[in-house]
């Protein structure tokens, strides 16, 4: 695993909706302790390349792939591979917090583990603590981890997702549109937050706000229309963008 | 200008108490009919309540005292043994229509199921009387086997929507957690929807414990104690029906304490069924 500089590696990768083709043919390397962010106007792909990622896209009744991700050099998409066990390696938080109905905030961190096998209450309580605390949220819920996930504030509970993602230990975090549904305040939390993740995960972040793509992430990737138009490092692809569509984008000329 | 306003203003005001009143009006007339029949079986069964008329069985013609025990046992059983056989098949289908609706049958499944539950239930009593006892004879398993199906469609569509009003999202959430679908489903998606569950079963033993027709068809009269599953049982809803047309006393008293006697087991099934599934998290 070493030996694979790249945490992902996506090779000529169509995506469909039915007959319906929505990624073509895209190609990028995602790098270990990095955020890149996948930015693009509405409809561009942006959100299924990210379900791509970790074969979430393929549970929508209809949608395939067609193509490889390799996931530490290994192609998520052969046939031996069993997309629950990618899953667990790869967290994933949404647009909309979700916590799961019925259940505390303890439960709610611990039940991906709990599911998974682990039994043991001091484990599954320093785990919980432990992802809590990553996720910046362990200060204001410590005292009453056994209230209802669903009383927390929107920004809270996006926290929760990320620490109830977190707590199963993955490689790498998928992030879909994280703060749209958050104020300012939380998305600034939020954002440092996925700065000090990088330090440790891969981590993906897709966004419709460009401003958020440039302040969080090192590499950008820009999607139009279901390809890929440009992918480098953030500094290069907001300050000298290379293809004029990019330019037209960044600058707020459509999208 | 200003004069016009003001009439509109009265004529809105007018309106909106006009509404109000009408509202509490039919809210009025709707409890009506409710409490008057709670409170007639009330006054007229609790005066003939005492330990002895709820553990003795039915009174032979003539006979002074008996009473309502033989046909609680046997309703309590043949409930029991209806839930037993229509609870799993019904939250079952439930979750196979809410959850794998992918398969072409789902929507053959649901149509049939709607069918099924707008059947009279003397017509499924005879379904239960040519299978069952055609070949074991009036019994509690006939009867309880005539119950279950009346209690199918209701505990699958109240499942269905129950399972429904679980979001997508939280679905996802557990898949992209790596956490398998059916352990998804059992440990997330039913967990969310447990309430509407209860709901939906608590419905349907409510209304197979009231249903007559097909009892008649399928154990008629028992005025004995449960002797065993291939035998009949006594039952409230038929003792109501037979005490009540009777010219004895004794016997019209008891049928009012049967009806006082189901209603209050429906309404501690209720009770202990939400019990049972509060939830400390919203």
């Amino acid at each position: 695993m070493m030996g694979h500089p790249y945490k992902f590696e996506v090779e000529k990768l169509d995506a469909y909706f039915g007959e319906k083709k929505v990624l073509n043919n895209i190609n990028m390397k995602i790098r270990d302790k990095a955020v890149t962010a996948i930015i693009g106007p509405s409809g561009c792909g942006k959100t299924t390349l990210l379900r791509c990622l970790n074969r979430m896209h393929e549970i929508i009744p209809g949608a395939r792939v067609h193509g490889k991700v390799l996931f530490n050099g290994v192609n998520i998409y052969d046939d031996e591979i069993d997309p629950v066990t990618i899953r667990r390696k790869i967290g994933m938080v949404f647009q909309k917090p979700n916590p799961f109905p019925m259940m505390s905030i303890y439960e709610n961190v611990a039940i991906g583990l709990k599911l998974n096998g682990v039994r043991e209450r001091k484990k599954l309580d320093s785990a919980v603590e432990r992802a809590l605390k990553m996720a910046n949220l362990w200060d204001e819920v410590k005292n009453d981890l056994h209230r209802s996930g669903a009383s927390l504030s929107g920004g809270q509970q996006q926290r929760l997702c990320i620490a109830r993602a977190l707590a199963v230990e993955p490689e790498a975090i998928l992030m879909d549109e994280p703060c749209s549904a958050l104020d300012p305040i939380a998305t600034e939390k939020i954002e440092s937050l996925i700065r000090n993740l990088a330090e440790e995960y891969a981590v993906i972040i897709v966004t419709h706000n460009m401003q958020q793509a440039a302040r969080v992430s090192d590499f950008t990737a820009f999607l139009y229309l279901g390809e890929l138009i440009e992918y480098g490092t953030t500094k290069e692809l907001f300050e000298n963008p290379k293809n004029p569509l990019t330019e037209k984008y960044i600058t707020g000329r459509f999208g | 200008m200003r004069g016009s306003e003001m009439y509109h203003y009265r004529m809105r005001r007018l309106v909106d108490g006009l509404m109000r009143v009408l509202v509490w009006l039919a809210l009025v007339v709707a409890l009506i009919p409710l409490f008057s029949i709670l409170g007639e079986v009330f006054s007229k069964g609790a005066p003939h309540l005492n330990m002895d008329v709820l553990i003795s069985p039915m009174p032979t013609v003539g006979e002074q005292g008996g009473g309502i025990g033989n046909a609680i046992q046997g309703t309590l059983i043949t409930i029991f043994l209806a839930s037993i056989i229509g609870v799993p098949l019904g939250v079952l289908s439930g979750i196979f229509l809410s959850e794998y609706g992918e398969f072409k049958l789902s929507s053959a499944v649901r149509f049939f199921n709607d069918v099924l539950s707008g059947f009279p239930s003397i017509v499924i009593g005879i379904f239960s009387y040519t299978i069952i006892v055609t070949s074991i004879g009036f019994s509690v398993m006939a009867a309880a086997f005539a119950l279950a199906i009346i209690m199918i469609p209701i505990i699958t569509r109240t499942t269905e929507e129950a399972l429904k009003i679980v979001p997508l999202t939280v679905r996802e959430a557990a898949l992209a957690l790596g956490i398998s679908r059916w352990k998804t489903l059992i440990y997330i998606v039913i967990r969310g929807a447990k309430r509407g569950i209860a709901t939906g079963i608590l419905l349907a033993i409510a209304r197979v414990a009231g249903e007559s027709a097909p009892i008649l068809i399928t154990m008629g009269y028992w005025r004995w104690w449960f002797s065993g599953l291939n035998k009949p049982v006594a039952n409230l809803a038929l003792n109501i029906y037979l005490f009540a047309v009777s010219p004895f006393d004794n016997w019209r008293n008891l049928a009012w304490l049967s009806a006082l006697t189901l209603t209050a087991m429906i309404l501690m099934i209720n009770v202990v069924m939400r019990i049972f599934t509060k939830e400390k998290y919203i």
